[in-house]
């Protein structure tokens, strides 16, 4: 064990509910209802003791943070505690007052996702029309004083729209893009065989953002996130494990990470239980996965473990069965040939759609060449 | 003022949307998208005067006063050096 380090952002997931179904949803499959979520008021307590364990930043976020009828105070609340807060949001259910709204009650930084730069793509990715009132909200938004950033989630169906939703970005008002490739957990693992880019499309993808990124300096930061199954190494995931990042589910849970609950044996504590520095301090999930000496070879004597922390816990999980194994990304894993194999799948040239996976609350695609999909529902 | 150019002395420096300063166990802070600078007392004295009132020059005259003891040259050089990573980050507008 290892004496943990100051916790610089708390990324909020205020509820599940959500109006768009997006095939690589970060949340995990067992959605928490609405009734488990926690009130205004433990909230409010939890932003309170955030900012006294020194997280400067709050990242709003869902499911769909504006589904929360009480956001306002929320914002109100998160702000009074002195932290800059971040709403993350699909758009959907915001109009020009709810805008002035927000703003007014502190928020410092709207970010919006976009599922492509067109409605066919967006509506198929997120199972719900909501592309206009995207485009809407752009508009709105270039007569008023906030922060913006538009998320484009990237992956194989939409990587050759690049150009168009950067010049979506070029002619709003945020200062901000990121481009970021799914990463695979929860929806998105599920959904990994429609999702995964080939070589030459990422290829073609870094060739293009350098370029933008050299273009725009001083206009736009341009941020990009690889697909790690392409990368060298780990990425270090959340900055390593307890490290920099709280995560609160809508019910209360302290997580890690977003996807931390598939670690099997991991308990995890409750706001509702224990102050957050309590368990952010000596909490069993939090001290799982610190420091170093959980880690196995060839992490335990390489000379990389201070830069990746290993990797990703949860992906060592998903690829390798085993939460402690070198990430299996990593070229230095004895396993990596089982990532080499699921993208030689994806280049190989026959490589087309394999609908394999079992459909939720998904609408039914045109026709059967179309990738078949696993929507999130939304939760009861 | 992009490609490694120096901030225009006439401009106004005034903090972007969404960017302003903070402040976390009596540590001030520039709060901004995704990211937090630690201010010391230079960096600070430069921020509190990106107001859109103050130019560039005139920040600059300012804190070869206040840092008097300091060769005016290496301050110059200083403030410009930060006004350009400040840029660079998106934390600034120049009007």
């Amino acid at each position: 064990m290892s004496a943990p380090t100051t916790p610089l952002a708390l990324i909020a997931e205020l509820t599940h509910r959500c109006p768009l179904h997006c095939v690589y949803c970060s949340n995990p499959q067992e959605l928490q209802s609405r009734a488990t979520e926690l009130s205004t008021e433990t909230w409010s307590r939890v932003f309170r003791e955030a900012a006294e364990l020194g997280v400067l930043q709050a990242d709003f976020t869902g499911g769909e943070p504006l589904a929360r009828t009480d956001i306002l105070e929320l914002v109100k609340a998160a702000r009074a505690a002195g932290l800059y807060v971040n709403l993350i949001t699909s758009g959907l259910p915001l109009d020009e007052p709810k805008l002035d709204a927000l703003i007014a009650a502190g928020l410092d930084h709207l970010q919006l996702s976009f599922q492509g730069a067109t409605e066919p793509i967006a509506a198929e990715i997120s199972g719900t029309k909501s592309h206009q009132q995207k485009l809407r909200l752009l508009d709105w938004l270039k007569c008023r004083r906030v922060a913006v950033t538009l998320n484009f989630v990237i992956h194989r169906q939409n990587m050759h729209q690049l150009a168009e939703m950067l010049a979506m970005a070029e002619s709003s008002s945020a200062t901000r893009i990121e481009f970021a490739h799914v990463q695979y957990y929860g929806w998105a693992f599920a959904n990994r065989e429609n999702l995964l880019p080939t070589r030459a499309q990422l290829d073609t993808s870094l060739g293009f953002i350098q370029q933008a990124q050299k273009r725009l300096e001083g206009k736009i930061r341009i941020e990009y996130v690889v697909p790690d199954y392409y990368a060298k190494y780990p990425k270090p995931c959340m900055g390593g494990w307890g490290r920099k990042l709280i995560l609160i589910t809508p019910s209360g849970e302290v997580l890690p990470c977003h996807a931390a609950k598939i670690i099997p044996n991991l308990v995890f504590d409750n706001v509702k239980d224990r102050t957050l520095k309590e368990i952010w301090q000596s909490s069993e999930a939090f001290q799982a996965f610190r420091g170093q000496s959980w880690m196995q070879d060839p992490c335990k004597s390489c000379d990389r473990r201070e830069l990746d922390y290993a990797g990703c816990r949860c992906q060592a999980f998903l690829l390798s069965g085993d939460p402690a194994a070198t990430d299996p990304v990593c070229s230095l894993s004895p396993l990596r040939e089982r990532v080499d194999a699921i993208l030689a799948a994806v280049n190989a040239p026959a490589s087309i759609t394999s609908p394999v996976v079992e459909q939720l609350a998904a609408p039914v695609p045109d026709s059967l060449t179309q990738p078949i999909w696993l929507y999130r529902p939304n939760p009861s | 003022m992009m490609n490694d150019a120096s901030p225009d002395r006439d401009s106004k420096p005034r903090l972007a949307p969404g960017v302003r300063l903070g402040e976390n166990n009596n540590q001030r802070v520039l709060l901004m998208p995704e990211r937090a600078l630690r201010l010391m007392g230079p960096s600070l004295e430069i921020i509190q005067r990106c107001d859109g009132k103050h130019t560039v020059a005139a920040i600059i005259a300012n804190l070869q006063k206040i840092y008097s003891k300091a060769r005016p040259e290496k301050v110059e050089e200083d403030i410009l050096g930060y006004l350009q990573l400040l840029q660079k980050e998106r934390a600034l507008d120049f009007e």
